[in-house]
């Protein structure tokens, strides 16, 4: 188990070290994504299984798909079928795709060691952490929720673009 | 699962935040910034669960969901703001919005 560890933990800072070297902002994007992926199977190796899906569900899915969304729409103007070409060329995405193949590897053989078993010994099991969650920390789940609601409802105004009468105001 | 050294994984978090911050200070635009930032939340949430799985409690994990709800909304407004400002100035430049007048 010790050697998914820290296979994990190289790519994870290989992968970090160039998202912020990138100057392209989707080939930094896809480098941070496989970093989060590692760090998910940082977090089963290390005996959060619960964790490590939430890591892949929403960082690396929900929180990922919002950067890729915003990036889009800021290169909306120059953005042309001659740029997407360019993206698509192998050398944009091999190197994320060497990395994510060795994390594909460990994950295989963390289901072929265990026998498709989630860790057992010193495992923390997401009942415990629903347990904990809604019992001592229920406080911080209604404040979480209201967070989330403040910030829906500030990136819903700040989002908006503003009406006609109201640009001719401004400028 | 436990065979991995406390200090390792420290030493994981440790690297992955300095990483973040040194993206922080060395990047000029305010995207790679926010993702810069990311990266420090999750090296922070690494820690958490790393104490977590030490001590074989929740809290470590529970720590986690709060800092991923945390970066959910950050994000959210983040992305807004950075795209309102792409609107007024045509830059994501940082050194671009330092007289920010509305």
């Amino acid at each position: 188990m010790n050697i998914v560890f820290y296979i994990a933990a190289a790519v994870a800072i290989i992968a970090t070290v160039l998202v912020i070297t990138r100057t392209n902002a989707v080939h930094a994007l896809l480098y941070l994504i496989v970093s989060l992926l590692s760090v998910a199977l940082v977090f089963y190796s290390l005996g959060a299984p619960f964790v490590a899906a939430l890591e892949v569900i929403v960082y690396a899915g929900a929180i990922m798909v919002l950067f890729l969304f915003a990036i889009m729409i800021l290169n909306l103007g120059q953005q042309d079928s001659e740029q997407e070409r360019r993206w698509l060329q192998p050398a944009t995405w091999r190197g994320p795709a060497i990395l994510a193949t060795v994390l594909a590897i460990e994950l295989v053989y963390l289901f072929v060691a265990s026998g498709g078993r989630l860790p057992s010994n010193g495992a923390v099991e997401p009942r415990q952490v629903g347990i904990a969650l809604f019992g001592p920390y229920l406080l911080g789940v209604e404040l979480a929720s209201m967070l989330l609601l403040a910030g829906l409802v500030g990136a819903y105004h700040l989002g908006r673009r503003p009406r006609p009468q109201e640009q001719g105001g401004e400028t | 699962m436990a065979s991995v050294p406390i200090d390792h994984a420290l030493i994981l978090a440790g690297i992955l935040f300095t990483v973040g911050l040194v993206g922080v200070l060395v990047r000029r635009n305010v995207l790679f910034m926010l993702l810069s930032i990311e990266i420090m939340l999750n090296a922070a949430g690494l820690a958490f669960v790393l104490a977590g799985a030490r001590w074989a409690q929740a809290d470590g994990q529970v720590m986690f969901l709060f800092i991923l709800t945390m970066a959910a909304a950050e994000v959210s407004v983040g992305l807004a703001l950075i795209l309102q400002m792409y609107h007024h100035r045509k830059t994501l430049d940082a050194d671009a919005f330092d007289r920010m007048r509305g």
